[in-house]
């Protein structure tokens, strides 16, 4: 009866070493790569050089920028969704329900391609708006130009302020009236129990709000990088983006980027540590309250007015910038005004299923997205299983690992996985579309680990030991219980993915070969070599090698032909 | 051939040890409880015996089988037990039937087998009809028969349960009390009952064993034997309401704590200087006027059928109750701060230290205390 052999290093340890080697391939080994490379220069570790990186004006600018940029971001996001969440959960503003959803949209349109919108309304020479008030109301020079750090700031905060407004909504719901309620009896007027009472409470999750916001602002690539190199300005992400392209990937493009990126994964690492910080100090003060409905404040006057302006806000943010993305698509000629004579549908059909390029980075974009949704969906319920159930030895270590997905950013996982999949180590994905379905797993991998993991804290652990006690073994009791119990999580985990994967630009513009382009990537470089045409600086400069293995892209390929002048 | 043998347990999580070298035998056939304060391993103790941990020393034997000691882990789904958990643990994505047929189909018995045994099974808790009901639309008592079920379905020797009936109402909880004691009779199964409900623990066992909060056994034996000669003030204590009075010997004879009101009532049957009389609240007789200690009455609670006081007598505070018809009809029902006689029905005597140091450690002379504490 002595079977404790195969049972103690049975399926545990199975399951074990499984969500380790996951993370460890997927995430740490990537992130190591870059640690090393930053820090160790031919054979010795060394610090000065780092310093010495750093202090490049470069460098040095794009680390201010990418402060100045999030703090901005940070901001005025914070204020702009604290504000629509009171409005939409403390007042009497009419539509209510209709307006809370309608604040959600921009978090699922890609943010690049609202600064392409921009891009075309507010450009000091030729954006539409600027023209307008120039051709029609005879001003002197463009009203407002998005080339700039107003610029960017605006159109980032138009896509993040939810990360704000959705904790904001759901503490300001959860929120136990009574604590305002007690406040009123004890004769504080409206004002000082905002101030006093309402304020503190929420805090915790404003707080908590503007630090996702500013982590995420910190490593954008894709406003900057479509509003920003225009007028010099460079964050950290786009300055790895552009050294690595620019400069032959060589060793010194590398390491630059290798520097910046570590700066990248201690800032979030530090943003994230605060913003558990803020969490654990805010958890007891918002009691879930039973369903009350808060005291609504009457807006009496200001209804309609306000009304109109939150209209204003979702029509000038969202309506406006998404139908000239859709009209200007639609221009036989850009720059020909909206006349309909002048609108086609041809370029459409010629995108979607004429065009190779287009064709293909659909297709890689839709394919991407399922692998890794699926293969990340799966890798998270086991993690999360390991971390959240199992009582194995070494928890502490898979705990690390498992939040590591969450403080590296995309460009950061991009040249991670550059420097290990591209033949340093027997392995050469380089320029294959297996790279990107690598970097897009280590990526997506928190978002995975975040849903599973609330979804199998409610599975309580009697359920099963249970199973466990009714005879069932251990991937018994996995396939019968906590599987079927989990889906809701798994299903959203698969969404949360697979929708910003099919737009995902920040990691495959660093990863993408001529026949791995993206949806992102397509939309990008086409919009770039528009760019290029008009300033013909840097066709040559196209990356070489890294030490042999990393061939970075050929020239841009033949693909901008005959369908890149008629987007022009 | 369902009896359980423990020997030599031991158990600690970091530098905390929950068991220290507890040793437990359990004979087939018998409905054993585990009677202990919250947090004080029999939980623990029950997992062990689950085999959902594993001892750090020491052996387990259930029937023939040894499945735990040096080198051995059998994992739980080969050990051959139902189990119960508090939180009933019904699987909430499958009906009544799947919950209850689950130990048989991953036992693999045939279908027509299975469902025979299910509905037997089903039927025997009492839910009949409901088989297709999903956990979600069952009251607590009625998942709790699931659980039950599910336990029974593929006839264990040994049964596990664990404060199975905590979350249930009173009333529920009694009828519940007795099923699960009419089954275990009825089908001559092994149970251990864990639970810090002294009712539920008198009631239900052929044994009981009450624990502490060291992990330690204090007393092991049939429900009236440790009521009526507890080994300890701690077990006495926790068997039912007690209060305590602590005597000090004096040339005259026995004083309370206020060192003046000697004691009157049935005298110390042991040795030592400072010992502590042990009585429920129901063991105090009280009157106006005759032999007795001399007490003011301090809260009087009209319940009902009892009447409960809070008196005050020699430096301590003590809880009696009496019968509210009898003691109104004798003219002995007392309002608040009047003074009273005490007398007793019985007395228990412990060492003083014994009794009161670890009950209440700030206030040594207030010694009543409820059972079954959390």
């Amino acid at each position: 009866m002595n079977n404790a052999g195969t049972s103690r290093s049975g399926t545990p340890q199975i399951l074990f070493g499984l969500a380790v080697g996951i993370l460890v391939i997927f995430v740490a080994v990537p992130v190591l790569l870059i640690f090393f490379n930053a820090l160790w220069v031919h054979g010795r570790f060394n610090v000065a050089d780092v310093v010495n990186v750093l202090r490049e004006p470069d460098t040095y600018k794009a680390l201010l920028n990418s402060l100045i940029l999030a703090s901005g971001v940070t901001v005025t996001g914070t204020l702009v969704g604290t504000f629509f969440a009171w409005l939409v959960t403390r007042t009497d503003l009419p539509y209510k329900g209709a307006m809370k959803v309608l604040f959600l949209v921009p978090f699922m349109l890609p943010s690049f391609i609202g600064a392409l919108a921009w891009k075309m309304l507010l450009s000091p020479r030729s954006g539409y708006i600027n023209r307008l008030f120039v051709d029609v109301f005879g001003f002197d020079g463009p009203v407002f130009n998005i080339y700039s750090y107003g610029g960017i700031i605006a159109v980032e905060t138009m896509y993040l302020f939810p990360f704000v407004f959705i904790q904001v909504c759901g503490a300001l719901e959860r929120m136990d009236p009574t604590l305002e309620e007690s406040a009123r009896i004890s004769g504080a007027d409206l004002f000082t129990i905002t101030r006093k009472i309402t304020i503190p409470l929420v805090l915790p999750s404003i707080l908590s709000g503007s630090l996702l916001i500013m982590l995420y602002s910190m490593a954008h690539f894709g406003t900057v990088a479509v509003l920003g190199i225009e007028a010099g300005i460079y964050n950290i992400p786009t300055l790895i983006y552009e050294r690595i392209h620019q400069s032959a990937g060589s060793f010194d493009a590398i390491r630059t980027g290798t520097v910046l990126s570590m700066v990248l994964v201690f800032t979030a690492a530090f943003i994230i540590w605060l913003q558990n910080k803020v969490l654990a100090r805010g958890r007891y003060q918002i009691i879930a309250g039973k369903s009350f409905r808060p005291a609504e404040l009457k807006l009496r006057g200001l209804r309609v007015p306000l009304l109109l302006f939150c209209f204003a806000y979702i029509g000038f943010t969202i309506v406006l910038p998404t139908t000239t993305i859709f009209m200007v698509g639609g221009l036989r000629t850009y720059g020909l005004p909206f006349a309909l004579e002048n609108m086609t549908l041809d370029n459409y059909h010629h995108i979607l299923f004429e065009w190779d390029l287009t064709r293909d980075a659909i297709w890689n974009s839709i394919s991407l997205g399922l692998a890794s949704a699926l293969i990340t969906m799966f890798a998270g319920v086991i993690i999360s299983y390991v971390i959240v159930k199992m009582k194995v030895r070494g928890k502490g270590l898979l705990e690390f690992l498992g939040m590591l997905p969450f403080s590296v950013p995309g460009s950061v996982i991009a040249l991670g996985v550059i420097l290990a999949w591209s033949g340093k180590f027997g392995i050469n994905l380089y320029n294959t579309v297996w790279i990107i379905l690598i970097a897009y797993i280590a990526r997506y991998m928190a978002f995975s680990l975040k849903a599973n993991s609330a979804a199998l804290e409610q599975v309580h652990d009697s359920l099963v030991e249970a199973a466990r006690a009714s005879g069932a073994t251990m991937w018994q009791a996995l396939r019968d219980i906590v599987i079927p119990l989990v889906r809701p999580g798994m299903v959203a985990a698969f969404f949360l993915i697979f929708l910003p994967a099919l737009r995902e630009l920040t990691v495959s513009v660093l990863l993408y070969g001529p026949t791995s382009r993206t949806i992102g990537v397509a939309i990008y470089t086409l919009s770039e070599d528009g760019r290029f045409r008009s300033r013909p600086r840097s066709r040559a400069r196209r990356v070489r090698g890294h030490a042999g293995a990393v061939r970075l892209r050929q020239d841009h390929d033949a693909a901008h032909g005959s369908g890149l002048r008629r987007y022009r | 051939m369902g009896g359980i043998r423990i020997e030599g347990l031991v158990k600690s999580y970091g530098a905390r040890k929950v068991l220290d070298g507890l040793d437990l035998t359990v004979e087939a056939g018998e409905c054993f409880t585990l009677l202990g304060p919250s947090a004080c391993g029999k939980t623990v103790l029950m997992r062990l015996l689950a085999g959902f941990e594993t001892p750090d020393a020491g052996r387990i034997v259930i029937g023939d089988t040894l499945v735990a000691g040096t080198g051995v882990h059998v994992p739980p789904d080969r050990r051959g037990i139902g189990m119960v958990f508090q939180d009933y643990a019904v699987w909430p994505h499958m009906s009544v039937r799947d919950n209850v047929a689950y130990p048989l189909k991953i036992a693999g018995i045939a279908a027509d087998v299975r469902a025979g045994r299910t509905q037997t099974a089903i039927g025997q808790v009492g839910l009949a009809g409901l088989e297709q009901r999903m956990p979600s639309q069952l009251s607590g008592g009625q998942q709790q028969r699931v659980a039950l079920a599910r336990a029974l379905v593929s006839k264990p020797a040994l049964l596990l349960l664990d404060e199975p009936l905590n979350n249930l109402d009173a009333n529920l909880r009694e009828e519940m009390r007795f099923e699960i004691r009419e089954l275990q009779q009825r089908l001559g199964i092994t149970v251990i009952y864990v639970t810090h409900d002294q009712e539920i623990a008198l009631a239900l066992s052929d044994r009981l064993a009450v624990m502490d909060e060291k992990g330690c056994l204090r007393q092991v034996g049939a429900p009236d034997a440790l009521f009526d000669r507890p080994a300890d003030a701690y077990v006495y204590r926790f068997l039912g309401v007690a209060n305590f009075i602590p005597v000090r010997k004096s040339a005259a004879g026995w004083r309370l704590p206020d060192g003046v009101t000697e004691w009157v009532g049935p005298l110390p049957d042991r040795e030592g200087g400072h010992l502590a009389a042990g009585f429920r609240p129901n063991d105090v007789a009280l009157s106006r006027s005759g032999a007795g200690l001399p007490g003011i009455v301090r809260r009087a609670s009209f319940l009902g059928a009892q009447t409960d006081y809070l008196i005050e007598v020699g430096g301590v505070t003590l809880r009696a109750a009496t019968d509210s018809r009898r003691a109104g009809a004798g003219g002995q029902l007392f309002r608040d701060n009047e003074p009273c006689r005490i007398g007793f029905h019985a007395v228990q005597w412990f060492d003083e230290l014994d009794a009161t140091g670890t009950v209440n450690a700030e206030d040594v002379s207030a010694t009543t205390s409820g059972a079954g504490h959390e």
